[in-house]
């Protein structure tokens, strides 16, 4: 069994390499010696990027983690639910009505309408009676899509298509210090995801089962769909749309460990920041000095994974 | 009102609005304007039928009333193609290139894809339909990841030229493509019609159509050719319309009290020919181009999809 302090201690390894990847050069060497500019491009670019990176892993994982629970099936996720494509339906709102509203007032904005997005997600899944497995992700998807289809019609409405693409776009070479700072409201969620792990789990059983053990459902529900609403938003306004992290980390940890949510949290968390600082740093690297964005090194891996997990559905889900 | 009858109202709506489209304002210049909008009109013949009856099919065929073919990757990866030609070889190159070629380039390339997913998938022999469409939409997924880079990474100048491939248009369709793409929507409906008794029985279900002697694998494999087919031709031809055939077919269902394919299929086509005519007329009359048609197709499509799913979910 995997013990969680290997996790962390992957993790730190992987988190000082990514402190000394990238075009400017930067050695662990300098560390001793620090100059003024050395210090500018770590605290600027460097260290805020590291931040946000694990911060979008954390989060994603987890939110990913808490609609599994609410939905009771695997394969719900920010991004298989609609609530991804509803956040950047916010920003584009915010966008083309408050084109000088700050950040926080964006991410208000794109945060209600990630939790509408959500709750229909959830609305339909709830006057659903045929719930087969694999039909949950499909609606889902399809809710994505139309949303999607709805932020193109104004988007194009306003020519707003280019830069709305440039800003919903997955990456995280735009972070810089200044314009990242609002992620840290994951860590809150996180925290938050953990303490009410187990309520998560049984309100996924249903109304009357949490009825019967004297939990108030729809308060539960409505704080689990709050977590995930908030860290979409916050992700995708300040490093873009990012697909799979909340659907394959998840789902790889319940493979390795079972099924006890609470014990998971950590672990999940721990992995969804190792993937996407692996995903950051292959993107990097791959086409020095160029760079590949995260978003598409993690479409394709997550793609990959999830194709994998639904062929072996029979002996999994 | 019998449903023979509904039939008629439908074509004369149709008719109505076809020739409408095709004669306002003519104003005595028909040898400059009249050919061009018959050739438009026939565009929109050619990809509304194939929207109108892959979608039908489709539907029949995973026994659902809210899925439509382009779900299962043919938009993503029609963009896809789109965006890589124009980042490999320019916009000058793109603009330049034989057309038939690159139509067909499309096409192939599309069924090639279908293919390879309902082989790879249905190698299997119990697996479920909505596998096939959900490891569609995953790759549709990754095509969308591509397709975004490569926005992203391109010349901003080259920027326009997809942007303008990323809608559907009815407009500048040659004469060569529309013969090439109208000789394989009538081929491949031709085969098809073979299995109009054959839907009816599959529209109640894999179960009942196991019982009633049809063999579900071998005809769902066909059929979902067919639908290959007709969606790639129909994409390549105009581009994306994602919502329009889940629009049109509920209508008909709604419309129409039969369950009948007989009646279903021209049924369907006639509510396509209207809502595209009726669009058209809209977009340039009303609208005098300021909105785009297929993504006004898109928004009423898609949000009585969710209107669908919020009401009837139970129904599902």
């Amino acid at each position: 069994m995997l013990k969680k302090r290997y996790f962390f201690l992957v993790l730190l390894v992987l988190s000082c390499c990514s402190l000394f990847v990238g075009v400017a050069d930067f050695s662990p060497a300098a560390l001793m010696s620090l100059e003024q500019n050395e210090l500018e491009l770590l605290l600027i670019s460097r260290l805020p990027r590291l931040i946000s990176i694990l911060i979008t892993g954390m989060g994603m994982a987890i939110a990913g983690l808490i609609m599994q629970q609410l939905s009771q099936n695997r394969f719900a996720s920010p991004s298989t639910a609609g609530t991804m494509e509803a956040a950047s339906l916010g920003v584009l709102t915010a966008l083309i009505f408050f084109g000088s509203a700050s950040m926080l007032q964006k991410m208000l904005l794109a945060f209600f309408f990630a939790l509408v997005g959500t709750w229909i997600f959830i609305w339909i899944l709830d006057n659903l009676v045929y719930k087969d497995a694999l039909f949950v992700p499909l609606i889902g998807l399809m809710i994505g899509r139309v949303i999607a289809a709805v932020t193109t019609f104004f988007a194009y409405q306003y020519d707003l298509l280019q830069s709305l693409n440039a800003w919903l776009y997955g990456d995280f070479s735009a972070v810089l210090r200044g314009r990242y700072e609002l992620l840290y409201l994951g860590i809150p969620a996180v925290i938050l995801a953990y303490i009410y792990a187990n309520r998560f789990t049984i309100a996924g059983f249903g109304e009357d089962f949490s009825a019967n053990l004297g939990l108030n459902y729809y308060k539960i529900r409505y704080i689990g769909l709050g977590i995930v609403a908030l860290v979409t938003s916050v992700v995708v306004l300040t490093v873009g749309e990012i697909p799979y992290i909340g659907l394959v980390v998840p789902n790889l940890i319940t493979l390795m460990r079972g099924d006890n949510v609470k014990a998971n949290i950590p672990y999940t968390a721990l992995a969804g920041a190792i993937l996407t600082l692996v995903c950051d740093m292959i993107g990097r690297l791959l086409l020095y000095p160029y760079e590949i964005s995260v978003g598409l090194i993690i479409g394709g891996v997550g793609s990959a994974v999830f194709l994998f997990f639904i062929v072996r559905r029979k002996i999994y889900a | 009102m019998p449903d023979k009858k509904k039939l008629l109202l439908l074509g004369v709506l149709a008719i109505l609005l076809a020739s409408i489209f095709l004669f306002m304002q003519i104003d005595g210049q028909w040898s400059y304007t009249f050919p061009r909008r018959l050739k438009r009109a026939a565009a929109v013949g050619v990809a509304g039928f194939a929207v109108a009856y892959s979608s039908l099919l489709f539907q029949t065929i995973t026994n659902n009333r809210i899925l439509t073919p382009s779900i299962i990757g043919f938009d993503a990866l029609y963009l896809l193609i789109q965006g890589a030609t124009i980042f490999l070889l320019g916009a000058d190159t793109t603009i330049a290139m034989n057309h038939q070629g690159y139509f067909l380039f499309n096409v192939v390339i599309m069924v090639l894809f279908a293919g390879l997913l309902y082989r790879f998938l249905f190698r299997r022999e119990d697996q479920h339909i909505y596998f096939i469409l959900l490891a569609g939409l995953v790759c549709g997924t990754l095509f969308r990841s591509v397709f975004s880079f490569l926005l992203v990474v391109i010349d901003p100048n080259e920027y326009q030229f997809i942007q303008d491939r990323m809608f559907a248009s009815f407009n500048q369709v040659g004469g060569e493509l529309l013969l090439m793409a109208a000789v394989f929507v009538v081929l491949v409906s031709l085969y098809s019609f073979r299995f109009i008794p054959v839907l009816d029985v599959l529209a109640l279900g894999r179960d009942h159509a196991h019982n009633l002697g049809v063999d579900f694998k071998l005809t769902v494999n066909r059929l979902l050719m067919v639908v290959a087919v007709l969606v790639a031709v129909s994409t390549a031809l105009v581009g994306p319309v994602t919502f329009l055939g889940l629009l049109v077919v509920n209508i008909a269902y709604s419309f129409i009290s039969s369950y009948r394919h007989q009646i279903l299929i021209p049924a369907t086509f006639l509510i396509s020919m209207t809502a595209l005519f009726g669009g058209l007329l809209l977009v340039e009359r009303v609208f005098s181009f300021a909105a785009n048609l297929t993504i006004i197709i898109n928004g009423i499509g898609g949000s009585y999809f969710l209107y669908r799913m919020l009401r009837e979910g139970k129904k599902c």
